[in-house]
């Protein structure tokens, strides 16, 4: 196995690219990040590094991108990748209004992140991008909220609620035991900052939380109110203990 | 031709290779100026220069080359969408290469184009255009706008600036997003949106007749003849337009082709009917 690990531009032989699976390994280290869609919004939540002491909070960059007014890009991984394929992101999306006189579809933004997470897999000397994506957002003209996924291989799929990143298998396993259809806008939030408390115990503090809704709306939520809903959750969380409690005496 | 029109064939089909080498060749040489790209152009000190004195009729009559040039073609958008109609003569100088020259190309069932000035050129990076919204279909499952496609012929012909491409070609279609709209295009690059255009050697001719008759509420039949009228108002008095006239009209369901009308007998019917062209002897 080892001998067939360490190029890119080589298969194992029984049919593994191994640099590739490394990259998701990469991935898994990430922080999480969650996706949710609603029925007039999608909610993107991640899970921000405990700050340290010295470094400066209000102007470090955040892991949900904005890479045109009406898509959002949040990532695992690797993020000086991540930084790169951000801004060849952004640069399409405005060669896209440049060139065909519009706004780019989330799907063909996802189409394009992906072709260039493929070609990284596909060359000699360079090594593939260390990220998954979650990308949300409308098309223009559109109510209907759109949810991708990339990976390192360049695969992408659509997807009504995920996550990526450290523990996001117990994070999608609580998504789909909990995930309804049409949500409203509040209990879409409610659900991303939920499934982030799963994995983020320390609270608000270390999260971060944007809404999209259709035509351009982009809202960032601050800690303050990131820390009523998980006071909300709390104190439903403790209701609910106190309920499974009574009937033993 | 090809390299230029690579650059237009889609944003993801670029070369794997260029995109790494560009990677790598960044680091090597420090700041790359991409504001000055480099074409393909011919070993001359002056090409335009050069075309200009073998090719062009105007400024030298007596150059060996002639490309096949001279046409109306007119486009209007009125209540009930777009009239289109364009004539089918090709000169070569003095000599009329052709009267059953197809001037508009049908790029899809919701798409025409119209063709004026050198004939090879328009035949050429028109078919070249459909392609490219063939493609676009096909990546993006949608069909293309018309603002997209015909940026797509302008951003191309731009490339080619002062290279002596002569074209003079409007784009026109129905999408849902903008409606009935036309869009010309011309080898110096120009991108217009607009109600109402005639280009060709013979467009003021039309324009005369076109715009004392035009009105946004006229019914199909009598936009059609409107079309018709103008085309071949312009074949009388330009020499270098002729043959037959070719009518569509663009709906919300497409484009309907309503005929080819040969102007050596629809003249006389015309004569005769509006009691016009007193001039001539009947």
């Amino acid at each position: 196995m080892s001998g067939y690990d360490s190029a890119l531009s080589i298969f194992s032989p029984d049919g593994h690219v191994f640099q590739v699976e490394y990259a998701s390994e990469a991935v898994k280290r990430g922080t999480c990040a969650v996706g949710v869609k609603g029925k007039e919004s999608v909610v993107l939540g991640c899970e921000k590094r405990t700050t340290l002491k010295l470094q400066d909070p209000r102007i470090t960059p955040s892991k949900i991108c904005k890479i045109d007014n009406h898509a959002l890009l949040a990532f695992a991984g690797l993020n000086a990748d991540a930084r790169i394929l951000v801004d060849k992101a952004r640069v399409e999306a405005q060669s896209h209004r440049l060139t065909l006189e519009d706004a780019v579809s989330i799907e063909y933004l996802t189409k394009y992140v992906a072709g260039v997470q493929q070609k990284y897999t596909q060359s000699g000397g360079v090594r593939p991008f260390g990220i998954a994506t979650i990308i949300a957002g409308f098309d223009s003209n559109d109510t209907v909220p759109r949810l991708y996924q990339t990976e390192p291989s360049g695969v992408y799929n659509a997807w009504k609620a995920h996550a990526i990143g450290r523990s996001s298998k117990t994070v999608r396993e609580f998504l789909e035991k909990h995930y309804e259809e049409d949500l409203s806008d509040e209990q879409t939030i409610k659900l991303t900052i939920k499934s982030l408390l799963e994995v983020v115990q320390t609270g608000a503090k270390n999260i971060e939380v944007s809404v999209l809704k259709a035509g351009n709306v982009i809202q960032k939520l601050s800690v303050d109110e990131i820390k009523k809903y998980v006071d909300e959750i709390e104190a439903e969380k403790a209701a609910e203990a106190e309920k499974k409690k009574k009937p033993r005496d | 031709m090809n390299t230029i029109a690579n650059k237009f064939t889609h944003a993801n089909s670029s070369s794997v290779l260029n995109e790494i080498n560009a990677v790598q060749s960044e680091f090597a040489s420090g700041h790359q100026l991409e504001l000055a790209p480099s074409i393909q152009v011919p070993p001359i000190s002056q090409p335009t220069d050069f075309l200009r004195a073998h090719t062009d009729d105007a400024s030298n009559p007596d150059c060996k080359i002639k490309i096949a040039h001279g046409t109306t073609t007119l486009a209007f958008r009125f209540k009930e969408g777009i009239v289109v109609a364009v004539d089918s003569r090709a000169t070569a100088g003095n000599w009329i290469a052709s009267q059953t020259v197809n001037k508009v190309i049908r790029i899809n069932p919701f798409l025409l184009g119209t063709m004026a000035g050198g004939a090879a050129d328009c035949q050429y990076w028109e078919t070249w255009l459909g392609t490219q919204c063939r493609l676009h279909e096909l990546r993006e499952k949608e069909r293309i706008s018309v603002a997209a496609a015909s940026k797509i012929l302008g951003n191309l012909v731009y490339e080619y600036k002062g290279m002596g491409l002569s074209m003079g070609t409007m784009v026109c279609g129905y999408t849902k997003k903008e409606g009935p709209t036309i869009y010309y295009v011309d080898s110096d690059g120009t991108r217009l949106k607009g109600d109402i255009f005639c280009v060709g050697s013979g467009q003021t001719f039309a324009y005369g007749v076109l715009d004392s008759e035009y009105k946004w509420d006229l019914t199909v039949e009598e936009a059609l003849y409107l079309g018709k009228r103008s085309i071949l108002a312009a074949t009388h008095r330009d020499a270098y337009s002729g043959g037959s006239i070719n009518l569509y009209h663009v709906t919300e369901t497409g484009w309907v082709y309503h005929g080819n009308h040969n102007v050596g007998d629809i003249f006389w019917d015309i004569k005769e009917k509006e009691q016009s062209f007193n001039n001539v002897d009947g």
